[in-house]
């Protein structure tokens, strides 16, 4: 019997009758992260790494969930489980599973560079590796994380010594809190939007250090926060929230912004480089250290990405899933 | 290229008019004079003839960045550019260079003179040595599309604030048929030329959409009619013995309508007239398509001249005997313009748009219905005391159109869009039904939101049925009511009919597939209004 299964409502392990990251809702769910599209409500029982359980239990409220630690062995059935630091975002983890000496990874989410705040990426020895592939092209390179922060802190002193703000539009669970933790606060003071702030106050509350940010509400005295960095949600960029902060200079801080027309349809003044998600070289180093034969792959460039691992000699397959990876164009914005 | 890419990267990163001046100004005063020359030249769409085909540019660049040619052909649609394309996939870059924008222009130009192996080592050699930008803007310049979100207005005006001269002045010395090789920045923009003030054209006036019922505009009495015609708004100056065809968009057209030059034999000096170019045989207008072509067509042939003849529909007079009639009331002018047109000789390619006498709204109406008949699409109001303003203003002039002709149609297939909207599909081809077959009679790009595009993306790739390169055959499930202006016959399209300006007027989704139109439909509109 294979180790993995793939069905309409999830990943499935056979003999352990568990699910990876389900869609619908089942009796037993192993969790790889917290976003929406991977840690899903309706399920009877959950587990996941204790870094990532706050968040999903601040998603997902009253949910019945059990934490493991990174790298602890649990038997789960006639399978062997055990999870692995990914580098998406904090406590985000590769799911291992063993059944009769065999070993298959279920990646979740992954990126190879160590960004600072999340536990860094391990690569782990399997038979066969389910691999995101979000951005699996080869005009997707990101440039080291270093290079990224400085490029943004130097914007933002730019905008603060005009006076303006710095509207920067990240994802509420992952890339704010990476920007948080990189960028140099002691440019200025930092506001955040409420879906952002949320998030901030789950993972401080778990012990993770982010700088001081001002939460922004109706109440909030903008001009004794002139030319501070503003982080929220992509979605509110263009909407009236952001209206409050007049001409403020605008930028993303997304994969997409590799492409330069996506960069032009988003209106922003700036793009800025940083994703969660493995770049192309990422994407194939972690596969090939592995040392897998057979890949799956989950979302991002199937199809082509599939190809090009068969073109590479490897057993390369297509999973339907209902992951969405990292997104600026579905019809609502990722949360 | 190190400063080029800089202006390159200033304007990229705003999308405030006045931050793209500036930057633009500020290049125009620090940048050396020859860049400075090419970077107006490459604004105003002087291109170096393409030295090398994307074909071997793509193989190279795949060969270079160590991918099957397959992949790279992957990565374009969804980049949306080549030349951005390639840039990414190269390997990041082992030198640097110090070479100059013209640098670059003339070892282009001498890439024409090399053969096949000595064009890609010296591209291979630069690509090794140009990063980010500086690469994109060099594929840029050797694929020649070279667009960047500045117009030649905008470019025309910075021009203005760097070197003190009038922008008008500047637009008339950036005409006609220089190249950096011909010419220097003091000879181009610096040296005063006599004869601007002879070409300047008046600022058109433009008009507005009527919203709803023209009753609101008052008594019929106080207004004009006339067709509106479907071809190239023109302002005719003849001064001082030679003669200046303008666009709206202020280019100067004089070279691609020779037949105007005529109008210096029949027209007093100092005569400045507003009118509408159409393509013109038989008494009657050609459709806008065959105008099309003579703008298009690089040059002029004599088969083009003799099948698409041009006239200028004259309807207001500017200036006479040298004096500025923009301040007379539309009756004043008008009636001018008739006492001029009077004594022209037929073969003169002048001809008055007539009035359309009307004696209430509702006569008016009718007049309007009939449009298309007379090779109008609809007709305009001006108010008879009115004076000639400037630009687009509300009150005196409005345009009522006809309602554009629609079909419902169902989409068949979707594409990728390019530059903004790389990622996202937009351009789509739509199908009517001929018996139980759907017949593709139609693409259209444009009329939904944003947010439609997104939704419609996302559900395009859940539903594709097959794909061909980046066009995917989607499932027809999808109706959407396509808005056009005119459909004529067209032997080189599958369904035997071309549209003229289709867009999605709206997504039908209360409509199934099976309720669209067929293809019937669209014949009996070719013989209504074909």
């Amino acid at each position: 019997m294979s180790v993995l299964t793939f069905t309409e409502r999830g990943i499935f392990c056979p003999v352990g009758n568990f699910f990876i990251d389900p869609w619908a809702p089942v009796d037993r769910a192993l969790i790889t992260h917290g976003h929406s599209d991977h840690a899903r409500p309706g399920h009877r029982r959950y587990l996941a790494t204790a870094p990532a359980a706050p968040v999903i239990r601040h998603r997902l409220g009253g949910i019945a969930l059990d934490t493991i630690a990174y790298g602890e062995r649990r038997r789960i059935g006639d399978a062997l489980v055990s999870f692995h630091p990914a580098g998406h975002v904090p406590g985000s983890a590769q799911i291992r599973i063993e059944v009769a000496g065999e070993v298959w990874v279920v990646s979740g989410d992954y990126k190879t560079e160590a960004d600072g705040l999340s536990e860094p990426f391990e690569p782990v020895r399997a038979h066969a590796f389910v691999s995101e592939c979000t951005f699996g092209l080869p005009v997707f390179n990101w440039a080291p994380q270093a290079q990224v922060l400085a490029g943004i802190d130097d914007w933002w002193a730019a905008n603060a010594a005009e006076g303006r703000f710095s509207l920067l539009g990240a994802y509420a669970l992952g890339k704010a809190q990476r920007l948080l933790a990189g960028v140099d606060a002691g440019i200025g003071p930092i506001l955040t939007h409420g879906a952002i702030e949320a998030t901030c106050a789950v993972m401080r509350a778990q012990g993770i250090a982010l700088p001081p940010t001002v939460p922004v509400t109706p109440e909030t005295d903008l001009k004794a926060h002139a030319g501070a960095l503003v982080l929220a949600p992509p979605s509110a960029l263009g909407g009236p929230w952001a209206r409050r902060f007049g001409a403020a200079a605008t930028g993303f801080a997304s994969g997409w912004m590799a492409l330069r027309g996506v960069r032009r349809r988003r209106g922003a003044d700036r793009g800025f480089v940083l994703s969660d998600h493995a770049d192309w070289s990422g994407l194939n180093t972690a596969i090939r250290e592995t040392g897998a034969e057979r890949v799956f792959v989950t979302h991002g460039y199937t199809s082509v990405f599939r190809r090009w691992l068969a073109d590479q000699g490897y057993d390369a397959e297509i999973v339907r899933t209902a992951y969405e990876g990292e997104t600026l164009d579905s019809a609502e914005d990722a949360p | 290229m190190k400063r080029f890419a800089a202006l390159f990267t200033a304007l990229d990163r705003t999308t405030r008019t006045n931050a793209k001046i500036e930057a633009l100004a500020a290049y125009f005063t620090d940048a050396p004079q020859t860049d400075r020359l090419w970077t107006v030249a490459l604004l105003s769409g002087r291109r170096p003839r393409r030295a090398v085909t994307t074909t071997r540019l793509r193989e190279w660049a795949a060969e270079r960045a160590g991918l099957p040619l397959w992949l790279f052909e992957e990565c374009y649609p969804v980049v949306g550019d080549l030349a951005e394309t390639i840039a990414l996939v190269l390997p990041q870059a082992g030198g640097t260079s110090t070479a100059s924008l013209s640098d670059h222009m003339a070892e282009i130009a001498a890439l024409a003179q090399m053969d096949e192996p000595a064009r890609k080592a010296h591209i291979l050699t630069v690509w090794d040595r140009l990063d980010g930008t500086e690469r994109l803007l060099f594929n840029k310049l050797i694929t020649g599309g070279f667009r960047v979100g500045v117009s030649q207005t905008l470019m025309t005006r910075a021009l203005a604030r760097a070197t003190g001269i009038a922008e008008a002045d500047l637009s008339h010395r950036l005409m006609g048929d220089w190249t950096p090789a011909t010419t220097t920045w003091a000879a181009l923009i610096e040296t005063p030329d006599p004869t601007a003030a002879l070409s300047r054209p008046y600022p058109f006036y433009l008009a507005y959409q009527i919203e709803g019922d023209p009753q609101a505009l008052g008594d019929p009495a106080d207004w004009c009619a006339e067709y509106k015609w479907d071809g190239i708004r023109g302002q005719l100056i003849v001064r001082g013995g030679t003669h200046f065809l303008w666009s709206r968009g202020e280019e100067l057209m004089t070279d691609r309508f020779p037949e105007l030059a005529q109008a210096r034999d029949f027209l007093p000096q100092g005569t400045v007239i507003d009118g509408e170019i159409l393509g013109w045989a038989d008494g009657r207008p050609l459709p806008f398509a065959a105008l099309q072509k003579r703008i298009t067509r690089k040059s002029l042939s004599k088969r083009l001249l003799a099948e698409t003849p041009v006239v200028l529909k004259a309807y207001d007079l500017l200036e006479e005997n040298g004096t500025d009639l923009r301040p007379r009331p539309l009756a004043e002018r008008r009636a001018r313009l008739e006492a001029l047109f009077a004594c022209l000789p037929d073969r003169a390619p002048l001809r008055l748009s007539p009035l359309l006498p009307f004696v209430d709204w509702t006569a008016l109406a009718e007049t309007r219905a009939a449009a298309r008949a007379a090779g109008a699409e609809g007709v305009m109001l001006k108010r008879a005391a009115a004076p000639y303003l400037a630009g687009r203003k509300k009150g005196d002039w409005w345009k009522w159109k006809l309602d554009p002709l629609t079909v419902d149609a169902v989409m068949i297939y979707a594409q990728a869009g390019h530059g903004r909207r790389a990622t996202l599909y937009t351009d789509f081809t739509f199908a009517v039904w001929d018996g139980g077959d759907l017949v593709p009679f139609t693409k259209a790009y444009s009329g939904l939101t944003d947010a439609e595009f997104r939704e419609i993306t996302a559900w395009v790739r859940r539903n594709t049925l097959q794909r061909f390169g980046p066009v995917r055959q989607v499932k027809p499930e999808h109706v959407f009511e396509i808005a056009f202006e005119g459909i004529q016959r067209s032997p080189r399209h599958k369904s035997g009919i071309a549209l003229r300006f289709p867009r999605m007027a709206r997504w039908r989704r209360d409509k199934p597939p099976a309720e669209a139109n067929t293809l019937d439909d669209l014949r009996a509109l070719l013989a209504s209004h074909g």
